[in-house]
Order: structure tokens, then C-alpha cells, then sequence
């Protein structure tokens, strides 16, 4: 009996008929998936043409666009972008990157789509509740597209939305855009929360037999930590969003002290503190950091063992890193307000726990190279993507270093130094890890590949692109660059030390990085339609059981045969093993099976 | 392929960390002693990182070029190593933990101090500073060396009264308010930070310290600068749309110098 591969029987559901049934309001994982993603290529290329609008107006402050005079008539008159406008630009690339991309694509899109095909499910736990939580999130980002075309424009107090200058009206010449700014973000903190816990239930109710929760594939531990994270997070930033609407439209008080004057006019308002929303908002901030990159950390661990042709190196560890990750990310909050003006002493508290979890994010990069060391390396585009992520993760990690002790923040705080930190480790390697989750499952996904040479440009481009971009930043931060100016030119010392070169330089890269992405984009529209077929189900030799299937995937996912479970997710290369990988429903060729079968 | 990778992934690295290293961006001059010790603690983080940053890139770069596809044998079963795992816990541990640790008495010296009124300088020089959108206002206690009490309701920019400091108090008729931070070098200084509207932060990049200026607290700042010269102030929280123009100068001037100046302004007042 167990030298066959065995099947569980599962009750089969009908194909939704019609086109807007199957592929507008559907209720397929898979079809909401690539909704999640399509959003997230919308969203991402308007961040990034918005970054490219700041970079522009830094080096270049008086030059006149007509196209922007048209788009916004108001931030731009005469086509050139006011300080104002920089700073609602600044607002809404960060609000859009980190709520619309990093958080919609790695969990919505992959996750949605691949979580229950790895642990054999048929759909989620509650595919309506999936749904509705992609259409809020359409809503959410709707409503902050919105911003842009109200009176007063998108908002400008940064994605972090610190009061009391979001909270008073009369402090900025934002209006109903910072409303609309908090609406959008409730809207997308309660579609999170319904899309968390349906992963949570999922993940623990859905698995096929035999599918021990530590034979999951990485992944899937990615996602599910993920889930966990966004559950106990966004209902505190959702607290947040709805007090500081009612400060801004019912006169409360939470996060607004007395005594304030804004331009000569006292404010009638007392009682609240800045520093509640800071608390509230980087309780939610810090975590919402691994909610990008802990599922980008599942897909590297999945692509690197696949590409290296052997196991995971220390799979427990990675699972009890992520676990780390996820527990510690809630108690380091207070790093973000080292000057903040809180108590010093909570600051070392804060401090000794930054620093504490910075070692499972050590663990999981030397456990990333030692899976790679004495394997048989494929350097397919996904793989390059994966040790890109490892190269960047470094990178972008490393500068923490500095970040966690309060007394080097005093100098780092809010300069361009953060900038470059945190877009290497959040903001790049989250990227680089959809990228490589998407041209590894893009043959899954379409049946069909991505354009192999178009990859590897595109992977050498963004490279070059981001070292130059985020690099450089670096330095400007040693200068003394605080960020979020909308001219450089506003203090002497930076001008004299050569910053304008530098922010020169950036500019230059960060065009050829945006012109990067649109090869990527380009070679993905094309793929879709005319790239190389994928010739079977398991094109790349991988274990997992999104590959037992055909490509892409039919409805129902395992058409009411899910196979049963006998091996964790990275049995590569076994001794005596006839192929060099076996898959996890593969019964072994070597050893004789217990009689028992496997239970969770 | 395999070569190409190893070396752009090595070059990458280098060209981030070596002009960090010998380019011309490194930190302005340091004018306080705790300044310094900063920068020492700078220095040991920029090493023990850029040891970690470079032997990590070096090992990544050689996994690929060691174990690509070329080579002959298959690949090797392993799952992992216990020890190894200990050993980077343990280290990562020890190592970061001990950094953090290592520039903690760095950052009670900037901070505790003050943060508990304990006793400074008795001698020592304490400036208000006030910030409002786009302007810093610095109040100085003026000859009878008490601060006047402030009411909101009295804040007028126009008359020249930024902080709404009572001006039939006794105290508050000499407080001197100025655009200006003027300190007399190799004195004690205290900042009491405070904000009119919404958040600022004083930044110097000179002193490499920086806190917000939270409207409904009083932040306080010590430090003693010991290098005379002008510096910048650069607000570092965004504040509003005319963020990245709210700077002011710090002159630290020879004691005699700064009587002098005490002395002008003083007059000026009258």
C-alpha cells in the first residue's frame, strides 16, 4: 500500500457559469489571486511613477511639466510641482507601496492563490469572505486614488500620518484628501482582518492528509504567520484611523493637546497627545514590516531549495524564526520613536528587543546560504531573484544595526539614511521576492513562461537600478540629509558636502530602474499570451503540490482527488533516489512505509 | 552565468560599502564631547557590519560560483546542522545585544540626565526653544535669569511676542526671543524644547543629536559645545509644506562675545 501514490476522495463543486461569475465576482482563490496581484501591478507602477515625479522635482524643482499642469492643476500650476504637492506625492507613493503592494501582493496575490493548493484545499476556508475582502480592498485603494482630485488635493503628512498636523485642518492645506486618506485605510484595515483570518483557518482546517503542519512548505508558514500578524495589527491601526477621523470631523480630542496655536490662531482643542498615535500606529507599523517580507522569506526558502536541488537547510529553524519574527515584531515598536520624546529609559527596552530580532532575520539568511552550499545550482530567472533577495536582505539589514541603538538613531532618525534602509529591506526585497514568485509560478499559474532573456535583463537592471538608488541614500543620511524636504537647497551645510550630485546621481538611477520595470511589464503581458509553453506539470522538478496538477490549475484545484501527504516540502536530492527530488505525495522508493498512516 | 553573478553580486557590495568608508560623506565635524563618543560607537557598528555585510555577500557570491549546475557531483542531502544553528543564535545574539549595550552609556548621557531634571552645571545655560511651523523661536531668560510665564492667548508673531510670554510679569518684561541660537562655548547648554502647532525636531547635525519638539511636552537637550563656529538647525519632522525651509543658526560664540551679544539684544528689546 504505501508503495502508490493514494488519494482522498473530496466532494466537488460546479464551475460558476458565465463570464462575470468566474472572472469578476468570483469566488475561486485562484481568480481573487490574480485580482490581488493585478491590483498590486496597478498600484505599484503608480507609486512608482509618482517616485519618479519626486525625484524629478528634487533635482530639477523649476522645471515645467504640461501634463502635470493637466493631471493637477492645483499641485502643479504652470506644471511645476509645489512644495505642497511633493509632499502629497511623498504621502501617497509611501500609503500605496506599503498598503496597496506589500501587503496585497505577496499575501492576497500568491498566498491566495497557492496556499490552498500547497496544503491540498480545494478553496480557502470561506471563499465569499475571501472575495469580499478583495472588493474592500478595491474600495480602499479607490477611495485613496480619490485624494488625489478633491479640493486641497492628497494628503501631505506622510504615510505615517502623524497629528496633530493631520489632525488640524488649519495646519495644512489638505482638506477632505486626509479624510479620505483615513477612510481608505480603515476600509483596508477591515479587508486585511477578513482576509487574515480566513489564512488562519485555512491553514489549519483545510490541509489534506498527511500534511503535517511541519511538512508544510515554507511558504505556506510564510503566509500563515503573515495571517497571524495582520490579524492582531490592523485592528490597532483601524482604532487609530477611526479616533483620528473623529478628531478631524467631531472635535474630539485623542491625539490633540491644548494650548496649540497655528498661525497666531489659538486651537479650542485639549486634552489629547501625539504620542498616542505614534504608539498606536507603529504597533501596527512595525509588524506591518514582516507582513511584507515574512511571505517574500517563505517564497526565497521555497525557490533557493528548488533551484539548489536540496533540502531546506535547518526547516525547523526557519519555521521558529519566522515564529520569532512574528512574536518580536510586536515589542519592537518603540524604535521607531527613539526621539519621539517618550521616556529614554523604554527607549533601551526597545532597543535590546530590535537588536533581539534582528538574529532570527541572521538565522534566516545564513540558513538561505547553506541551503544554496553543496547544491546543484539552476540559474533560472527565479533563482537570480532569490539570490538577489539574499544580497539586498543583507544589505538593507545590516544598516539596523545602526538604526537599533538610540543613541546612533539620534543621528539617523529621519534622515535619508531610514530612506535607504528601509525601502532595501521592505520595500526591495519584498519586490524581488514577488518577482520571484512570479516568473517561478508563472508557468503554474498561465501554463506558459516568462521570456527567460527579458528576466535576467530585467534582473540585472533592477539590481544595478536599486543599488544605486537606495545605496547613495545611505550616504546623504551620513551627511546629515533630513528626509521628506522638497528642496534640497533649504539648509547650507548639505549643498556644501555635495549632496545635490548625489541626489543627481539617484535621480539618473532611479530612471533606469523605472525603465527596468517596464521590460518586466512588457515581457509579462507578452508571456501571457505567446510565451513558451509549459510542457508538464512540474516544469522546474519541484515537490510541492501546486505541481501535481495541470497548468494552470482547474477548478476545485485537485478535481476531487487530493493526494495524500507522505513527505515534508524539500526532499531533494535523497540518496537512492532515482530522480533528484520526490514529491510530497511520492511514497518512497527505498524504505518500507509504517502500516499506520500518517496522521496530523 | 554562474561567475557573472558571483562577481556582480561582490562589486555590488563593494561599491556600497567602500565609499561609505573612503568617500567624501562622512559625518560633519563633532563639537561636544558626547558628539565624539557617538561617533566612536559609529565606528564600531560600521565595522562589526561591514565585517558581517562583507562576508555574507563573499559567501553568497561563492555559493553560486562553487555550486552551479557545472559541476559534476549531485547535489548533497543535507537538512541542517544543530551546531551551526547554535552558533549563529548564540553569536547574533551576544554580537547585537552586546552592541546595543556598548552605546547605551552614549545615549543615558544625552538623555537621562536631563529627562530627570537631575543636577547639571549649576552654571549651565538654559534656552527655550520654540518651534512653529516653519520658524524657530529661541527664548533666553534675559539679565534677571528667570524665564516670564507663558499664556497661549498672548502668542503674537506680529508684535514680536512668538512664545506669548507675559510682558507685565517681572520675569517675562527681559526675556530676550530671537531667531537666533547664540551659546557661549565650553558652557553647559540646556534646550527646552516645545512646539507651538505640531511636530518639529531639533537637529543639529554637528551636536548628532536630535528630538522632537512635541507640542503639550517640554523636551530637554544638554550639551556642552567646545568648538566655536556657525551651525545649522534642520528640522527633521515633517511639519507641514514648508518643512524643508524651517532651519535657524547656531552660533557658538567665545564667552566675551556672547555677553556682548546678550548685552545688543538686551537693547534692542528696549
Amino acid at each position: 500500500m504505501s508503495q502508490t501514490v493514494q488519494y482522498t476522495e473530496v466532494e466537488r463543486h460546479a464551475e460558476p457559469k458565465g463570464f462575470v461569475n468566474r472572472w469578476i465576482f468570483s469566488t475561486d482563490h485562484k481568480v481573487i489571486g490574480i485580482q490581488y496581484l493585478i491590483l498590486a501591478v496597478v498600484a505599484a507602477f503608480t507609486g512608482m511613477a509618482l517616485s519618479m515625479l519626486m525625484r524629478i522635482r528634487l533635482v530639477w524643482p523649476d522645471r515645467s511639466y504640461a501634463f502635470l499642469e493637466t493631471l493637477f492643476p492645483v499641485g502643479a500650476p504652470d506644471g511645476v510641482m509645489t512644495p505642497e504637492f511633493y509632499l502629497a506625492i511623498l504621502t501617497m507613493h509611501g500609503t500605496i507601496m506599503v498598503f496597496m503592494v506589500l501587503t496585497t501582493a505577496p499575501q492576497g496575490g500568491f498566498g491566495n492563490y497557492f496556499l490552498p493548493i500547497q496544503i491540498g484545499a480545494p478553496d480557502m476556508a470561506f471563499p465569499r469572505l475571501n472575495m469580499l475582502a478583495f472588493w474592500l480592498t478595491l474600495l480602499s485603494f479607490l477611495t485613496l486614488m480619490a485624494a488625489f482630485f478633491v479640493q486641497g488635493g492628497a494628503p501631505g503628512s506622510g504615510w505615517t500620518a502623524y497629528p496633530p498636523l493631520s489632525a488640524l485642518r488649519e495646519a495644512t492645506t489638505a482638506g477632505i484628501g486626509q479624510d479620505l486618506w483615513l477612510v481608505s485605510i480603515s476600509i483596508f484595515c477591515i479587508a486585511t482582518m477578513l482576509s487574515a483570518l480566513n489564512f488562519i483557518v485555512t491553514t489549519l482546517e483545510m490541509r489534506t492528509e498527511g500534511m503535517a503542519l511541519m511538512r508544510m512548505p515554507l511558504t505556506v508558514w510564510g503566509w500563515f504567520t503573515t495571517a497571524v500578524i495582520g490579524l492582531l495589527a490592523f485592528g490597532v491601526l483601524l482604532a487609530g484611523g477611526i479616533l483620528l477621523l473623529m478628531d478631524r470631523n467631531l472635535d474630539t480630542s485623542f491625539f490633540i493637546p491644548g494650548g496649540l496655536v497655528v498661525s497666531d490662531r489659538l486651537i479650542d482643542r485639549e486634552g489629547g497627545s501625539p504620542l498616542l498615535w505614534q504608539h498606536l500606529f507603529w504597533f501596527f507599523g512595525h509588524p506591518e514590516v514582516y507582513i511584507a517580507i515574512l511571505p517574500g522569506m517563505g517564497i526565497i526558502s521555497h525557490v533557493l531549495a528548488t533551484f539548489s536541488r536540496k533540502p531546506v537547510f535547518g526547516y525547523r529553524a526557519m519555521v521558529y524564526a519566522m515564529m520569532a519574527i512574528a512574536s518580536l515584531g510586536f515589542v519592537v515598536w518603540g524604535h521607531h520613536m527613539f526621539v519621539s520624546g517618550m521616556s529614554p529609559y523604554s527607549a533601551v527596552a526597545f532597543s535590546v528587543l530590535t537588536m533581539a530580532i534582528a538574529v532570527p532575520s541572521a538565522i534566516k539568511t545564513f540558513n538561505w546560504i547553506g541551503t544554496m552550499w553543496g547544491g546543484r545550482l539552476r540559474l533560472d530567472s527565479p533563482m537570480l531573484y532569490a539570490i538577489g533577495f539574499v544580497s539586498i536582505f543583507v544589505a538593507g539589514g545590516i544598516t539596523g544595526l545602526f538604526l537599533g541603538q538610540p543613541a546612533l538613531d539620534m543621528y539617523f532618525h529621519d534622515t535619508y539614511f531610514v530612506v535607504g534602509h528601509f525601502h532595501l529591506i521592505m520595500g526591495v526585497a519584498a519586490v524581488l521576492s514577488m518577482f520571484a514568485g512570479l516568473t517561478f509560478w508563472f508557468p503554474k499559474m498561465f501554463g506558459r513562461f516568462m521570456n527567460e532573456p527579458l528576466n535576467k535583463l530585467h534582473f540585472w537592471l533592477t539590481m544595478f537600478g536599486v543599488y544605486g538608488v537606495f545605496g547613495p541614500m545611505h550616504f546623504l543620511g551620513t551627511l546629515g540629509h533630513p528626509r521628506r524636504y522638497a528642496d534640497i537647497t533649504g539648509v547650507n551645510y548639505l549643498a556644501e558636502r555635495g549632496s545635490a550630485e548625489l541626489h543627481y546621481f539617484i535621480t539618473i538611477a532611479a530612471m533606469i530602474l523605472i525603465t527596468a520595470q517596464f521590460i518586466f511589464l512588457a515581457n509579462l503581458l507578452w508571456s501571457l499570451f505567446a510565451g513558451k509553453k509549459a510542457p508538464e506539470n512540474n516544469p522546474w522538478e519541484a515537490t510541492s503540490l501546486e505541481w501535481t496538477i495541470p497548468s494552470p490549475p482547474p477548478y476545485d484545484n485537485f478535481a476531487g482527488r487530493v493526494p495524500v501527504v507522505r513527505r515534508g516540502a524539500y526532499d531533494y536530492s535523497v540518496p537512492g533516489s532515482a530522480k533528484d527530488f520526490l514529491m510530497q505525495h511520492e511514497p518512497d522508493e527505498m524504505t518500507q512505509e509504517p502500516a499506520t498512516r500518517d496522521v496530523r | 552565468m554562474a561567475l557573472f553573478t558571483a562577481i556582480v553580486i561582490w562589486l555590488l557590495a563593494l561599491a556600497l560599502l567602500l565609499p561609505a568608508w573612503l568617500g567624501p560623506w562622512g559625518f560633519p565635524e563633532a563639537i561636544t564631547p558626547l558628539a565624539r563618543q557617538i561617533d566612536s560607537r559609529m565606528t564600531l557598528t560600521f565595522i562589526l557590519s561591514g565585517v558581517i555585510f562583507l562576508l555574507s555577500q563573499f559567501a553568497l557570491g561563492y555559493a553560486v560560483l562553487r555550486f552551479s549546475r557545472k559541476r559534476e557531483e549531485a547535489a548533497s542531502y543535507v537538512t541542517g546542522n544543530d551546531r551551526w544553528e547554535m552558533l549563529w543564535t548564540t553569536g547574533g545574539l551576544a554580537l547585537f545585544i552586546g552592541l546595543s549595550l556598548a552605546s547605551y552609556s552614549a545615549w543615558a548621557e544625552a538623555r537621562f540626565d536631563a529627562e530627570r531634571h537631575a543636577e547639571g552645571d549649576p552654571n549651565r545655560l538654559i534656552v527655550e526653544v520654540v518651534a512653529q511651523q516653519f520658524v524657530w523661536n529661541m527664548r533666553y531668560a534675559g539679565p534677571n535669569g528667570e524665564f516670564g510665564p507663558t499664556d497661549p492667548q498672548l502668542i503674537d508673531d506680529s508684535m514680536g511676542n512668538a512664545v506669548g510670554v507675559d510682558r507685565s510679569h517681572p520675569m517675562g518684561a527681559d526675556d530676550l526671543i530671537v531667531p537666533r541660537l547664540a551659546l557661549p562655548v565650553g558652557r553647559q547648554v540646556e534646550i527646552v524644547l516645545k512646539s507651538k502647532d505640531v511636530l518639529h525636531n531639533f537637529f543639529v547635525p554637528e551636536l548628532r543629536i536630535k528630538l522632537d519638539a512635541v507640542p503639550g511636552l517640554e523636551g530637554r537637550l544638554r550639551f556642552t559645545p567646545d568648538k566655536t563656529g556657525t551651525y545649522e538647525i534642520a528640522c527633521s519632522e515633517l511639519c507641514g509644506l514648508g518643512h524643508y525651509r524651517m532651519r535657524a543658526f547656531m552660533d557658538v560664540m567665545e564667552p566675551a562675545a556672547f555677553e556682548t551679544w546678550l548685552v545688543e539684544q538686551a537693547q534692542y528689546l528696549q
